[in-house]
């Protein structure tokens, strides 16, 4: 059995690699590397977020309290189940229990879709308040041109966000397909160990969203 | 069976192993990427030329004659965002980078082609919205993109070239995270990073800043996009927003991607130097060392650009500090290379005119910085021709003149034949007193106090402006005359042997061109980098 999926194994070695621990090897650094280019990415609205919650903090503490704490803090409880299912995904390959890991990447599939209709809800809330930026905004307390700005950064941060969880959930589709085809084993699962990667990425940009757009200045209300 | 003979002419490699349209566009051989990059980046370097030159004509005599402000302001705009987007940052990492490195570290390719195939099709994507953009009208912006200039007051295609931009960077993200995993992963058999050629210390640091900064510039244009199409506050004070935010997101990725644009270049010289001096290069570690240095001070300075924009004076002096001290290892360099020169056998080869030209005009580009870096003068030459010069002499002074040298050095390796070496002298030449006559006269330009990115000026300035056109044709038959003789050379040049200098390097110890996967059999080094002292003292092809 071991010697088959070896031999599987070996089939998958691309040409150009020495041996797969080579393959293996970049392949999962190529992923970090670009894990960090994301973050750099994020980074450029996180430092906009920060530089704009110093100026105009007034306008930032009231913004937060126009999210949706609960919606909010079920997504974030949602991610997290979901990154959990990931990791029993990618534990199950690496026991070659194929049928397991099929299971688990369909929860997490599951749980990112439900993120997904959350978001959604949430978003469309915001639409019937008036507090989509643009011409039909509307806001009547402090400094709304401000407040505009928070809601600006909300949407773009949290919808930037949306499009990584979308692009997640393609991923993980694929991985799906690919394991119900046996394309992966024991012996090779580095695709799946990668999509990990990518889904914990995901999760944790939103876990620094999440206190951010959602808790600080929250508590404030009383 | 493909028996032992490679003596044979019709040995197969990279270039005859497949004929065809589909064998070229969906190639994974690096060296091919190579090329198809290489086409893409000459035509783009003449259609930005192309733009300088109108440039040039214009501000022939004092008077706006040729074009009026609108058109002028989309010429320098254009030519800065051609230059630097399509020509000088994928030059050198994506056409000799892409050949080299897996050569010279003894790779059958890339750690990941398809993605390094993919990167050139989102820089022809990039590139051809830029096109696109070119022919609707153009965009005005400068190459700087300011708000809110951008978002709130000009009616070009700010959003088009925006994203024109965004695209080619992502191919510029993928060529880094190439080069870094392909670099740490891929070595051959004891290839250790103390054995590494320079150049792939200067192209690992190069893909540092790649992968780190434009990402940031990326989110940048994204938002700049976001404000001018949907009205949304991110930039301009009118809608909230603060328009210096704007300038350090932009120069943090901006002012890093001047290292982009030269590292490779000093990575190219590096490896010049030694073989046409016959003797291993001075001081290799701090040589090594000083890219690290440059790409990791070279974050830090990036405020130097708004010392007049209402910056804290505080936070300027600390950029002021950072400015000067990134000049350390930069001059680290330059004085390694001379010493690398010092005593050696030197011979005065096309690529070695280049790279001495390179030092020459680099220094110069780099002292002037130092002008910059200084919180008083700055103030003085701001938005003067004094900065088009200093970085004039940076870029194409010092990155363009690499970029020739290198292509002259391995031309052999890539094409198997021989450029002919008197036009390449003669070219060198020209290239060199062309580019002093069109840039020296701007420094003085800028001194005396001619504003940059006008298209008219008081008439005192005429005579230092006409010698710069008069330089810029010496410049432009200069670039045209490689552009003749490489092509020329493909059918007649003399064929070019494995190591037609002589060279150290793993490149240069399996065939020209090339076989598909580089090597016969995985290399095994046992010897350190630049071992002149092993080698034959001569240069077995002289021109
Ligand atoms: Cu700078």
């Amino acid at each position: 059995m071991s010697d088959s999926s070896e031999a599987l194994a070996t089939h998958e070695l691309r040409h150009h690699f020495e041996n797969m621990e080579q393959q293996r090897g970049a392949s999962s650094m190529g992923m970090w590397v670009f894990l960090i280019t994301e973050i750099m990415f994020f980074g450029g609205m996180f430092m906009a977020y920060l530089a704009y919650r110093y100026e105009y903090f007034l306008a930032w503490q009231e913004g937060s309290q126009h999210m949706n704490f609960w919606i909010g803090t079920v997504n974030t409880a949602v991610l997290i189940c979901s990154s959990l299912t990931m990791v029993l995904a990618v534990l199950a390959i690496q026991q070659g229990r194929r049928r397991l890991t099929s299971i688990m990447l369909a929860v997490t599939i599951c749980f990112a879709i439900a993120f997904m209709v959350l978001k959604g809800m949430e978003y469309h809330e915001h639409w019937l308040a008036h507090e989509f930026p643009g011409p039909a905004f509307h806001f009547a307390g402090i400094d709304p041109r401000h407040v505009e700005m928070f809601f600006v950064l909300y949407f773009v941060m949290t919808g930037f966000h949306a499009l990584h969880v979308l692009i997640g959930i393609g991923l993980v589709s694929t991985m799906l397909y690919m394991n119900e085809r046996g394309h992966f084993s024991a012996d090779y699962h580095n695709p799946i160990e990668n999509t990990g990667l990518y889904w914990h990425f995901v999760d944790l940009i939103w876990i620094y969203l999440y206190p951010l757009l959602y808790l600080i200045g929250h508590h404030h209300v009383g | 069976m493909a028996t032992a003979s490679a003596i044979t002419a019709e040995r197969e490699h990279y270039l005859n192993a497949d004929y065809g349209f589909r064998s070229w566009l969906l190639t994974t051989d690096h060296k091919r990427i190579a090329l198809l990059y290489l086409i893409t980046i000459t035509f783009f370097f003449f259609v930005g030329g192309f733009f300088a030159l109108l440039i040039r004509l214009e501000l022939l005599t004092p008077q706006g004659d040729l074009v009026q402000a609108d058109t002028y302001n989309k010429l320098f705009s254009m030519h800065g965002q051609v230059m630097i987007f399509f020509f000088l940052l994928p030059a050198v990492p994506a056409v000799l980078g892409n050949f080299l490195v897996p050569m010279m570290i003894g790779a059958k390719d890339l750690a990941f082609p398809r993605i390094n195939l993919l990167s050139w099709y989102l820089f022809i994507i990039g590139g051809g919205l830029m096109l696109y953009t070119m022919l609707t009208g153009g965009v005005d912006t400068g190459w700087t993109f300011y708000v809110p200039l951008s978002t709130a007051y000009l009616g070009t295609h700010v959003v088009l070239a925006a994203v024109s931009i965004f695209i080619a960077g992502f191919s510029s993200i993928l060529t880094g995270l190439n080069f870094i995993v392909t670099i740490h992963r891929m070595r051959a058999p004891g290839m250790t990073w103390g054995r590494m050629p320079l150049f792939l210390w200067s192209n690992y640091a190069t893909s540092i800043i790649q992968v780190l900064g434009t990402p940031v510039l990326a989110i940048t244009l994204a938002l700049v996009g976001l404000e001018r199409m949907f009205h949304l506050g991110v930039f301009n004070p009118q809608l909230g927003g603060d328009p210096l935010l704007f300038q350090h997101l932009f120069w943090f990725y901006s002012h890093p991607a001047v290292y982009i644009m030269i590292l490779p270049g000093m990575g190219v010289v590096s490896e010049i130097i030694p073989c046409f001096s016959r003797k291993r290069v001075f001081g290799y570690e701090f040589v090594a060392l000083a890219s690290i240095g440059i790409a990791v001070l070279g974050f830090l300075v990036w405020a130097h650009h708004m010392f007049v924009a209402g910056i804290s004076v505080y936070s300027a002096m600390v950029f002021s500090f950072f400015s000067y001290l990134v000049a350390v290892p930069s001059a680290i360099k330059v004085f390694n290379w001379t010493a690398t020169m010092y005593k050696g056998k030197i011979y005065y080869s096309t690529p070695m005119l280049y790279a001495m030209g390179f030092i020459g005009l680099f220094t110069m580009g780099g002292m002037t910085g130092l002008f910059l870096a200084s919180l008083g003068v700055d103030v003085h030459v701001t938005d003067t021709y004094f900065i088009v010069a200093h970085f004039h002499y940076i870029m194409v002074g010092g990155m363009v003149m690499a970029y020739l040298a290198g292509m002259h050095f391995w031309w052999p390796k890539i094409t198997g034949r021989m450029y002919p070496e008197s036009w390449g002298k003669l070219a060198a030449m020209t290239i060199f007193i062309g580019f002093n006559l069109t840039f020296f006269p701007q420094f003085i330009l800028g001194w005396t106090g001619m504003p940059r990115r006008y298209h008219a000026y008081t008439p005192e300035f005429q005579v230092l402006n006409v010698l710069s056109t008069a330089g810029s044709t010496v410049l432009a038959v200069g670039y045209l005359l490689p552009m003749v003789y490489f092509l020329w050379s493909l059918r007649y040049g003399k064929e070019a042997g494995d190591n037609p200098w002589g060279a150290a390097g793993l490149e240069w110890k399996t065939a020209s061109p090339p076989p598909t996967y580089n090597f016969e059999e995985t290399p095994v080094v046992t010897w350190e980098a630049y071992n002149y002292d092993d080698l034959p003292k001569e240069v077995p092809v002289v021109g």
